[in-house]
This record gives structure tokens, sequence and C-alpha cells, in this order.
């Protein structure tokens, strides 16, 4: 018998770097979803500017407007000190008696500037490298309530570092999506149309999904977004649904070019077993744009499709 | 007169470590033989008594010994970890360099007297977050990721009172170092979790009709045609297909040189220079520790303005260099 307690809906920050007007639209059409929880902020490059930070308070008001909750989350990779500029505004509107968004902490810069604003109710991002109860208890003290746990690590260990903690934090699984698995100063998209960074001519502007990378037997294998590696494969967890909500009470959904409403509602009707977790994965099938995989859960490669025997 | 460079040598066995000491490194780093470091590879790294005898020969000739205790433990492997950082204090290390928060929160706790490095594994590319841990921790040194420009190099080191290591020589990380599960996705193992990248135990290499081809855990990863020089299938440095183009999608095998800099390294105070390379063997330690030793003495000797890099030494580190060639990296903008 699968417990039916109450699981959130949590749509990630937006990976790509899509134009203006269909992030805008995109938004509009999340507002009438059922998701709760909605992640905004440019967190891979800071040259994408379709949306300045501004815009994104913007999109959170429309959103908040929505009865959703709204997050704001930080560049993964701080360079300058243009970077850590912005990160100061999204952590000084979200400050002790400040009226703002909660923030997702994406690296520790962000956890400093936040313990000095006295924020207290802070997302720990998914790239901050917490896979052990002590560190996760460091961050629980200095003000983080929920725990956005790095897509790498399987069920059975976060399982191990919740059953270890004096209390417990609300936990969200990456549960959709290609995954993002790496970051670095180089942007390999445009190193594919052979420019620099500095003049990238913003050549990863509409495309939806990011660039395709595959082995040179064709097969897909990982995804260049910039600055960020992807899978090439769709993470989705909708087949291990009785085994994640044991052991998360948010999951996370992240942006893709089209069909994201649909996903949406799909993990929602199988969270409220309108659907078996089966058939949910079957019917998500035509939503991917590449095949899915679900090895991290399982402590396995990432890339792999495990179906338990 | 700024403090001189340190030059932080890796060593991988104690023969490597021995090396280093007797080619003229300040400090040599190192870890044990198990998951509790970035290096986690068959045949390398020191058992207790190796390290009780590589700290010995070190200590007897005035160099410090550095330990790497840079992977992230888990709830259930968490007391090995613990109990290398009581071994570490046993074996009087110099200092231990961690990524972990929760490790740095026990060893600060546990022995208050052992010095503390951050780990490139620890991400940390603004003086935020380098401030955060010397706040919480009291770190006295940070190792910064491959990924900053050298002004923005400069930026953080006039920022922070902690001291700033950066990667000199040797195999060049494309990613942000701890922000990287790319080897996780192919293979279920980690830099961050299991102290390796694209392990051994998973490579394959087959000669076919098309070519030599080297696998990871089945992965094509690349290709090499008869006379090509056929590398080590380390997936970030394959050839892979994007819109029809072959060719070095993340970045080319090539090793990270930054001898040309040394003098504005050190105009901007930084403190150390890492030489990367735990798994090459002592013939490597031996080659690259001589070159920097001379380098940084006539940096030493000349001061910044008078210092140039001598054709010879160039010429000898390209001999050790993965794939013959070097890059200044992220140090140097366009490689952006």
């Amino acid at each position: 018998m699968m417990e039916t307690r109450p699981m959130k809906l949590a749509l990630g920050p937006l990976l790509y770097y899509w134009p203006r007007q269909s992030v805008l639209d995109f938004y509009a059409d999340i507002a009438e979803t059922s998701v709760d929880s909605v992640y905004l902020g440019e967190t891979v490059c800071s040259r994408r500017h379709e949306l300045r930070l501004d815009d994104w308070l913007e999109v959170g008001e429309m959103l908040a407007a929505a009865d959703k909750e709204v997050v704001i989350s930080t560049q993964g990779l701080i360079e300058s000190e243009s970077d850590l500029k912005v990160l100061r505004r999204i952590v000084r509107q979200s400050a002790d008696g400040a009226p703002g968004f909660r923030v997702e902490a994406n690296d520790m810069g962000a956890v400093r500037l936040l313990g000095e604003a006295g924020a207290t109710d802070w997302v720990a991002g998914p790239t901050l490298n917490i896979f052990n109860p002590a560190t996760l208890q460091l961050m629980i003290d200095a003000g983080a309530t929920r725990w956005a746990v790095a897509p790498e690590m399987s069920g059975e260990a976060l399982a191990a570092v919740r059953a270890a903690l004096a209390a417990p934090v609300e936990t969200e699984v990456f549960a959709y999506g290609r995954l993002p698995l790496a970051h670095s100063a180089r942007c390999f998209t445009a190193r594919h149309f052979n420019l620099q960074k500095d003049t990238c001519e913003f050549r990863c502007l509409a495309i939806m999904d990011g660039i395709t990378l595959r082995t040179r037997e064709g097969e897909p294998f990982l995804t260049l977004n910039g600055v960020q590696t992807q899978s090439a494969r769709v993470h989705n967890l909708l087949g291990d649904l009785p085994a994640v909500r044991q052991n998360a009470e948010v999951l996370r959904i992240s942006p893709q070019g089209s069909d994201t409403r649909r996903v949406v509602e799909l993990f929602r009707a199988a969270l409220d077993d309108a659907q078996t977790p089966a058939a949910a994965l079957a019917a998500s099938r035509e939503l991917m744009v590449e095949a899915p995989c679900n090895g991290f859960w399982h402590g396995r490669a990432g890339a792999e499709q495990y179906v338990a025997a | 007169m700024p403090a001189p460079i340190e030059l932080v040598c890796p060593a991988g066995s104690l023969p490597a470590l021995k090396t280093a000491v007797d080619h003229g490194a300040d400090c040599v780093y190192l870890g044990f033989k198990d998951a509790t470091n970035a290096r986690n590879f068959t045949g390398l790294n020191f058992d207790p008594p190796q390290m009780r005898e590589g700290v010995a020969y070190a200590h007897a000739r005035g160099r410090k010994v550095l330990l790497a205790l840079n992977t992230y433990p888990q709830a259930d492997n968490w007391p090995s970890w613990t109990q290398a950082i009581d071994r570490a204090a046993e074996f009087g290390v110099d200092a231990l360099i961690l990524a972990d928060p929760g490790l740095m929160d026990y060893a600060t706790r546990t022995h208050p007297q052992l010095r503390l490095h951050l780990s490139v594994q620890g991400s940390a590319t603004s003086y935020e977050a380098i401030n955060w841990y010397a706040e919480r921790f009291d770190i006295r040194r940070a190792v910064l990721p491959r990924v900053l420009s050298l002004p923005q190099v400069a930026h953080v080191v006039a920022n922070t009172a902690v001291e700033i290591e950066v990667f000199g020589f040797g195999g060049l990380c494309v990613m942000v170092e701890g922000r990287c599960a790319l080897s996780a996705y192919a293979t279920g193992e980690s830099p961050n979790c299991n102290g390796a990248c694209s392990p051994g135990k998973h490579v394959r290499w087959e000669e076919t009709p098309k070519g030599m081809e080297t696998r990871l855990n089945g992965i094509l990863i690349d290709r090499f045609a008869d006379g090509e020089r056929a590398g080590y299938p380390t997936l970030c440095k394959g050839r892979f297909e994007v819109n029809d183009e072959t060719y070095y999608a993340l970045e080319e095998p090539t090793s990270l040189n930054t001898l040309e800099l040394l003098p504005e390294l050190a105009r901007i105070g930084i403190r150390a220079i890492k030489i990367e390379g735990r798994q090459r063997s002592p013939a490597y330690v031996a080659q690259v520790t001589q070159v920097w030793r001379a380098a940084l003495d006539k940096l030493a000797a000349g001061g910044a303005d008078a210092f140039s890099v001598l054709p010879g030494w160039m010429a000898e580190l390209n001999k050790v260099s993965e794939g013959q060639s070097h890059t200044l990296g992220a140090y140097y903008r366009p490689w952006k």
C-alpha cells in the first residue's frame, strides 16, 4: 500500500536560454498548473540577459499571485564581482524582515551572504555538495529549511542521511529532466560555433533543449547548454515514485522546450494515484526529448534505465 | 617583499614523495589508499606505515606534508573519513586538504591544532565562499578551481585573508572541480564520492577495423586512426559528434602550464602553486618539480620584472604533458 503523504511539485530553474517572450509565456502557462513551488532566476550563465533580476522578480509576483511558492535560485558558478552584485541583490530581497522571496543557495558564497542577512528560510541547492548528515546539519543550523539533493545521490544514500538527522528537513529530489551534470568556465556552445565566450553572439538563445552531443557511434550521450553540460537522456523517476515518496517531500521537474505542463500533470496524476507509476512512465515517453534514465536514484551509472528484477 | 611562493608537488607513492622532496618541493600532498581522496586509483597512495615514513622523510628535510581528504563522505562511510583525520593528526601532517564542511567541523572540534586547507573540490570560486569557510572553520589556505581568469584570481586574493593556492601544471579539469558528475553519469563513480574520474576498471581498449576504440563503461569516448596516439578515455577529453561535426567537443587532451604567468602570480600575491599528478610516475614528478623549482628560484632571486621562461623548461615540461601540448586554461580569457 503506497503511503498517501502529500507531495509537493516544484519546477526547477529554467536552465536554457529562451527568448524573453517565450519565457514569459512559459511561466504564464505554469501559473495555471498544479505545481507548488517555482524556482526562478539565471543559474547557468551571467551573460544571459533576456530577463534581468527585476524581470524574474516580476515573474515571481505573477506566480505568487497564482498561489505558487516562489524561490529565487542563485548562480552555480560565481566568477566576478558583478556576479556577486547580483547575488547580493537576491539575498537582500530575502533578508530578515524583507518582503521578498525565498532563496536557493547554489554556492557557499550565497550561504555566507544569507547568514549575514539573517535569512533563516532558504533552500540548500543541489550544487552545495551535501552528502552526509554532518554537512546537512551545518546548513540547517545556518538557516536552510529545504534540502535540494544533488542528482548524483542515490535514494538509499539520501534515506541514510535523513535517518541520521536530529529533526527532519524537507527534502527535494530531482525527478524529471536532463540532468545538470557539470559546470565550466568554458562555454561549449560558443566553442561549437568556433566562438569565444566573451564574444559568443548569444548563440545558445532559442536552442530550447540544448545541443545533443553524440558518441562517434551516434549514441546520444550529453547535452551542451552553454557553460553547463547535461545528460542527453531525461532523468525520469515517474516509475520509481513509490520509493521516491518515502524519501522526499518535494519533486523537482526541470523545464524543457515543450510539454513541461503535461509532464507536471503526469506527475500530479501519479501522485494522486490517478495513474500507476508504470502507466505514468509509459505516458511520459512521448513527452521526452530523449530516452529516460534513472540510474542515479538506484546508485548506478546515471545514464542507466534501471528496472528492478 | 611578498612571501615566496610554495611549490606543492604530488606524491602518489613513497618513491614519488622522496623524488619530489629531493627535487625541491616545498610541500608534498598525498592521500590514503582508499576513497577518502580524489585520486583513488589502484596501486596509488599510502598505507599507514608508508605515510609515517613519508612524513618523516619530508620533515627531516624541512618540507611539509599535506594530506588530501578531499572527497565527500556519505552517511554509511563517514567513520572512514573521520578515522583518516585522526590518523593524519597522529602522523603529524602539516595540513589537511578538505572539501566537506562536515569534516571540517569534525577536524576543528577534534584536532583544533590541525591546519586546514580548502580543497579545489570545495568549488569555492569567490572570496565570499572562501571567507565562509574561513569564518566557520578557520581554513588557512584555499585551492582555487581552474575556472577563473587571472584578473579574477587577483580579485579573490585582494579580498580574503586566506592564502590562495592555484594549479600551475598538469592534467586540466575543464569542469569546475567538485561540480562535475560526468563520470558518475557514465560509470556510477565520481570524483566527489568515490575519488575517481573515468576509473580504470570501466575502461576498455579495443582494436577494431575502424581503428583503436576507447570505451568507458561501454560508451565510446574516442576512436584513433592508425598512427594516432590513443589517449586514456577521460570522458571530457574524447571526440564526439555535435551537429554532424566530430571534434573534441569539451577539451583536447592537453595539460595546464602556467610557467609564463609566474611573475604575475607572484605580483598578485599567490602563496602556493600546485602541480597536478598523483597518478603520474616518479619520473614525471622529478621532471616537473625540477623545472618549477628552478623557475621559482629564479623568480625569488631576480624578482618578477627580471623573470623570463627558459626555452629548455618548456621543452622539458611538454615532454611530460598530456597530449604533449599545453594551455593556460581559464587564466587566459579566450580559452573560455
